[in-house]
């Protein structure tokens, strides 16, 4: 694990240069995940008379615009990835190198994470303290925790992603399993709208049970709502629980999954 | 060391014939074959020995290569090398072996290969000063100056594989596995290859398990071989021992001036090839003294070379009726 740290700073550096090896795709990617500014512009209007489920325009501006950044900040596509050096066989060669698969992905993925809010991040920061301010908190200990709570989402959302892409050693191709999660990840997570929106209220009941708060919702909450601590620490546990079991999953199933590689087209 | 016992690697392989009918028919009805790649291969090489791996295409020779390099979970058997078992993949496992395989990179597409050796010794904590002064050694040796800072994915399959072994020796692996690693490289830059392989064998007394289809590479560094044939072990021994025992006959070559008739020839040996005034003969081992004393005498002989069979050909009697 020490010589896994060591070697972090290198290969956060090389993570940067793959970013950045195609132009046009690096700037097309830095434009993409605006699915929370079309939400916005949706709900202001709806809002802009007069609140909405209790919602005002404010509060809207200052969910979504955190929704962007949070989800800037956490995206993972971690299984497309492992899937793909899998079914072509790549993976053999990664396998050779004395550093666990989970650490070697997770650390060119978070080389990727300042280019990936290279603009969305500034945009929505502006629009947010300009639009959103009268709608974020100003409790210094959820202030305090947005930081490692976005940190928890990310680490939560990237061994979901994994724990999929090693179903590819069962399965070969895990795209469509991406795509059910994806599914159900835009509403239970809080990305489509507020939880408490949610119609009939047992869905955001359901979400309660599953991980997809903690990715997302958690820290957007923690930035827009003012919150009792002993909610505020609940949040943090709840996060720290899927953060510890999805981690162990992850490495569970590349685990059993590891077994049944073929190492196929070399 | 390595040691496989009874090693076997058995594949589930999915198979359908050609055609839209097939298609919708193996949504619902799957049929599979097992294929035995490995079946009960075992050996042992010693730390030091440069042993070449042979077999035809589809022999199991690769496959054998990733259950040794801890890709494969073999279906059963034991598999020991330097005192771990491959598939568990400790770290000091992986920092004593490498695999380069010539269909498949291990440089990172996208970047330079600088690139991927500063990761190499990151990850397999190489010290700073022994990774600059292997790097400056490797790229004098393999001419990699022009090459280190292109993306990888503009290099020729010749000058990756030579990045490749770079990347595959910077952190001082004990034991090498080599798939193919002269494929593509012109013949300067083979023999290049075979004194480089043959000077870290020596300098390191690490231990070279090789294949390749170039048979002058496995000649030139192999003393031993291990054949392979539909995943079963077929010999395993010194090569001129098999040469010996696959075909005992020697290869007499020369030039004559004199015009000589096939009768001739046919007495001293089987006539191997002919191409203008350069022959060459088949000749039991026991003739060849009177063979070529009546060469240089009645016949005027020049360029007299005697050879033993090329390796090519003892494969090509060991394999050649059953995959021609």
């Amino acid at each position: 694990m020490i010589r896994a740290l060591k070697a972090l700073p290198t290969l956060l550096r090389v993570g940067v240069a793959e970013t950045v090896a195609y132009r046009a795709e690096f700037l097309v990617w830095i434009l993409t995940t605006t699915l929370p500014l079309v939400m916005l512009g949706l709900w202001s209007s709806v809002a802009s008379e007069q609140a909405f489920a209790g919602y005002r325009e404010a509060d809207f501006v200052a969910y979504y615009l955190a929704t962007l950044m949070v989800r800037n900040l956490t995206g993972s596509w971690v299984a497309w990835q492992i899937s793909e050096e899998i079914r072509g066989g790549v993976l053999a060669m990664r396998l050779l190198r004395p550093i666990h698969p989970f650490i070697a992905y997770g650390a060119s993925h978070l080389a990727a994470i300042p280019f990936r809010t290279l603009v969305a991040l500034p945009v929505a920061l502006v629009l947010l303290v300009s639009s959103g301010a009268s709608a974020l908190t100003t409790e210094p200990l959820q202030l305090a925790l947005i930081a490692p709570s976005i940190a928890l989402g990310w680490l939560i959302t990237y061994a979901m992603m994994f724990g999929i892409g090693a179903l590819a050693f069962h399965l070969t191709k895990t795209m469509a399993i991406a795509n059910l999660y994806f599914g159900a990840f835009v509403p239970l997570s809080g990305y489509l709208m507020p939880l408490p929106m949610m119609k009939p209220a047992w869905l955001a009941t359901l979400a309660s049970y599953t991980p997809f708060p903690s990715m997302l919702y958690t820290p957007v909450v923690l930035m827009t709502r003012h919150l009792p601590g002993s909610e505020v620490r609940d949040l943090l546990l709840v996060q720290l629980g899927w953060a510890t079991a999805g981690t162990v999953g992850a490495l569970w199933l590349w685990r059993m999954g590891i077994k049944k590689f073929e190492a196929v087209g070399s | 060391m390595i040691r496989a016992r009874e090693l076997v690697k058995h594949f589930k392989v999915h198979k359908r014939p050609p055609g839209f009918a097939a298609a919708m028919r193996s949504l619902v009805v799957r049929n599979y074959e097992v294929v035995k790649a490995v079946d009960g291969v075992s050996f042992t090489i010693e730390r030091g020995e440069r042993v070449g791996f042979l077999g035809p295409n589809g022999a199991g020779k690769t496959t054998t290569l990733k259950v040794l390099s801890g890709l494969l979970h073999p279906t059963s058997g034991d598999v020991e090398v330097e005192g771990h078992v491959p598939f568990k993949r400790a770290r000091e496992l992986l920092e004593k072996i490498t695999l380069v395989m010539g269909q498949k990179s291990q440089l990172i597409w996208d970047l330079p290969p600088s690139e991927t050796y500063a990761m190499n010794r990151a990850v397999f904590d190489v010290p700073r000063a022994q990774y600059e002064r292997d790097l400056k050694e490797l790229t004098e040796l393999l001419d990699l100056g022009p090459l280190v800072d292109k993306p990888t994915r503009q290099l020729s399959l010749g000058e990756r594989m030579k990045c490749e072994l770079a990347a595959a020796l910077l952190h001082h692996p004990t034991t090498l596995f080599l798939d193919e690693p002269t494929i593509g490289l012109d013949v300067a830059m083979q023999l290049a290859i075979r004194d480089f392989i043959r000077s870290y064998n020596q300098r390191h007394e690490a231990t070279v398990l090789l294949t390749s289809h170039y048979m002058d590479d496995v000649v030139a560094l192999c003393p031993r071989i291990i054949v392979i044939d539909e995943g079963k072990l077929v010999h395993d021994g010194d090569l001129r021992a098999l040469i010996k025992t696959m075909d005992p006959d020697k290869r007499v070559s020369f030039t004559t001036n004199a015009t000589v008739a096939d009768d001739a020839l046919a007495k001293l040996g089987t006539v191997h090839a002919k191409e203008g005034p350069r022959v060459t003969l088949r000749v039991p081992e026991r003739e060849i003294p009177a063979v070529i004393g009546h060469l240089l005498g009645e016949m005027k002989a020049t360029d007299l070379a005697i050879e033993d069979p090329p390796l090519e050909d003892i494969l090509r009697q060991m394999f050649g009726k059953k995959h021609a």
